[in-house]
């Protein structure tokens, strides 16, 4: 049985948009990283509206999680700024990590641990008051009461994906930063998983930013998307734009377009 | 309780609850110092009999071996707790959470003291039933020693974490290996007059040496050498903490060049 795709906030915690947010969620600006002089990221600019949907596309080697990762504070930026709900991310990232939270499935929670137990220790680091509370009703939205006690090594993908989405939640983030999220899921479990981010951010007003591959994911779930190639954002705009301004049908033909230099945008849809 | 301790307190029960869940972890901790201390007490037991030095005081193979103990025990508490995160690829979670670099640091060492506790005491305790020494004897200068050694497995602890971090997991021997090259000069069951003298120098700057030299003063009943108390505080409190500063410089040096995220088996 599915979990309901009900997201509730706690009572005393107002949601994003009602904090006055005058910040948009994120700006980049003249991003740059290299690592032993390949330059992954190459001085990009961007802004991210808070309570918005934006995808960070582009092939593998495009910079996209690189750029996650700056966003995180996980990596160093060589140059530019980013300002995270208002604050410098490299300077102060502590007053914002409490407020966002990540998900990969190329990061594991550990192994050894139980659900439960796993969900405790990251209840603590981020200080979630009424902790049992708030890991039963997280078991209950993402259908997690049944495997509490497993270890998380012994979860199926499925499994391991709802749980890492109970340690994204456990916060009730402003930010929510997904490394493909959908990632070597089955195709039911990966609309659950669409169906659930969209729901926690039409309700929260999160921000959500994701980097991804799949293309109708994107489509679906974004406002805004941005092309990423060699390390620059190359494109950018929302679903629909973009697929006017190449004359396509699909993001994936435009993906295509993008990586192969077959096409640029037509003229009119640049003007 | 603050943030802080609550964070460092997660750290530790993230370990707690490794140990909890393995019962057979939790024996491996005892089981070596356990085995260790058995072999140097018959060790012992046969030299009572055959050197005047040793018969004068009786044990003082049996206490170097525990204390001995105590210092690596120190050292794998530590590299241990860092390694688990890194086998578990669970660094990337833990540096985007709002656990700051030197809360994780505080709560791998809040580790050590637990793991070292149960990993020594229980030899300690066994040694009172089959050799008729009790370390206890030693007193209140026990706990100086206990706690001198196991500060000194700290700094090296986190020099190995540090290592680890940077060229990960290549180094994970280092757990093992980096404390024995410091055996030799640590005076563990020789006083340091032993060594050339061209080595005493650098056998004098480690805080063992200072600390199983003031175990042999006490055993043989000459009271707790204060100078040499002094020295061993003063070295550990000077080697942690630069083993500190450098693990947290190689945690920014790791942000630097990402390798939070690329860690792991």
């Amino acid at each position: 049985m599915r979990a309901r795709h009900r997201v509730e906030l706690d009572q005393d915690r107002p949601a994003p948009h009602s904090l006055g947010m005058t910040h948009p969620a994120i700006v980049v600006d003249n991003l740059r990283k290299s690592f032993s002089g390949h330059v992954a990221v190459d001085d990009i600019s961007f802004t991210i509206a808070a309570g918005s949907t934006t995808a960070l596309l582009g092939g593998n080697g495009a910079g996209k999680t690189t750029t996650i990762s700056m966003l995180l504070g996980l990596l160093l930026p060589d140059a530019g700024t980013i300002r995270v709900l208002g604050e410098d991310m490299v300077r102060h990232r502590y007053r914002v990590l409490p407020r966002l939270n990540f998900s990969s499935p190329y990061v594991e929670l550990p192994h050894r641990l139980t659900v439960a137990e796993n969900l405790t220790v990251y209840g603590h680091l981020y200080g979630i008051p009424r902790l049992k509370h708030r890991i039963a009703e997280l078991a209950e939205e993402l259908d997690l009461t049944d495997i509490l006690k497993r270890p998380a090594g012994k979860l199926s993908a499925g499994q391991k994906t709802r749980v890492a989405l109970a340690k994204a939640m456990l916060n009730h983030p402003e930010i929510l930063l997904l490394d493909e999220p959908t990632a070597s899921l089955d195709p039911d479990t990966a609309d659950w998983v669409r169906g659930f981010f969209l729901d926690y951010q039409r309700k929260s007003g999160a921000t959500l930013l994701l980097a991804s591959h799949n293309m109708a994911e994107v489509e679906r779930m974004c406002d805004q998307v941005l092309m990423m190639k060699q390390g620059r954002v190359v494109d950018r705009g929302s679903p629909r734009q973009l697929l006017d301004s190449y004359g396509r049908d699909d993001l994936e033909q435009v993906f295509l377009d993008i990586a192969r230099d077959r096409r640029q945008p037509t003229a009119e849809a640049a003007s | 309780m603050t943030g802080a301790l609550r964070r460092i307190g997660a750290v530790m029960l993230r370990h707690l609850y490794i140990m909890r869940g393995s019962w057979p972890r939790v024996l491996e901790m005892a089981y070596w110092p356990a085995i260790n201390m058995t072999l140097w007490g018959f060790t012992s037991q046969f030299f009572t009999t055959h050197s005047s030095w040793v018969a004068q005081t009786g044990g003082i193979l049996i206490g170097a071996v525990i204390l001995w103990d105590v210092m690596f025990r120190g050292n794998l508490g530590v590299a241990l707790s860092f390694l688990e995160e890194m086998w578990s690829r669970n660094l990337g979670h833990l540096s985007v959470s709002p656990l700051r670099p030197h809360e994780l640091m505080l709560g791998m060492l809040g580790m050590s003291l637990v793991r070292t506790t149960i990993g020594v005491l229980p030899a300690a305790l066994l040694a009172i039933p089959l050799y008729h020494y009790s370390l206890f004897d030693l007193g209140l200068p026990l706990l100086a020693f206990w706690l001198n050694l196991m500060v000194s497995g700290w700094a090296i602890g986190l020099g190995v974490s540090a290592l680890v971090l940077r060229f990960g997991l290549g180094a994970e021997s280092m757990a093992w290996v980096m404390i024995f090259a410091l055996a030799p000069l640590a005076g563990i069951y020789y006083p340091i007059s032993t060594l050339p003298e061209w080595l005493q120098p650098l056998a004098w700057a480690l805080p063992p040496a200072h600390v199983f030299e003031g175990m042999r003063q006490v055993m043989q009943g000459n009271g707790l050498d204060w100078g040499l108390l002094g020295s061993a505080v003063g070295l550990n409190v000077f080697y942690v903490g630069v083993a500190g500063l450098v693990f947290l410089y190689v945690h920014h040096v790791a942000r630097r060049r990402g390798l939070l995220l690329n860690v792991g088996e």
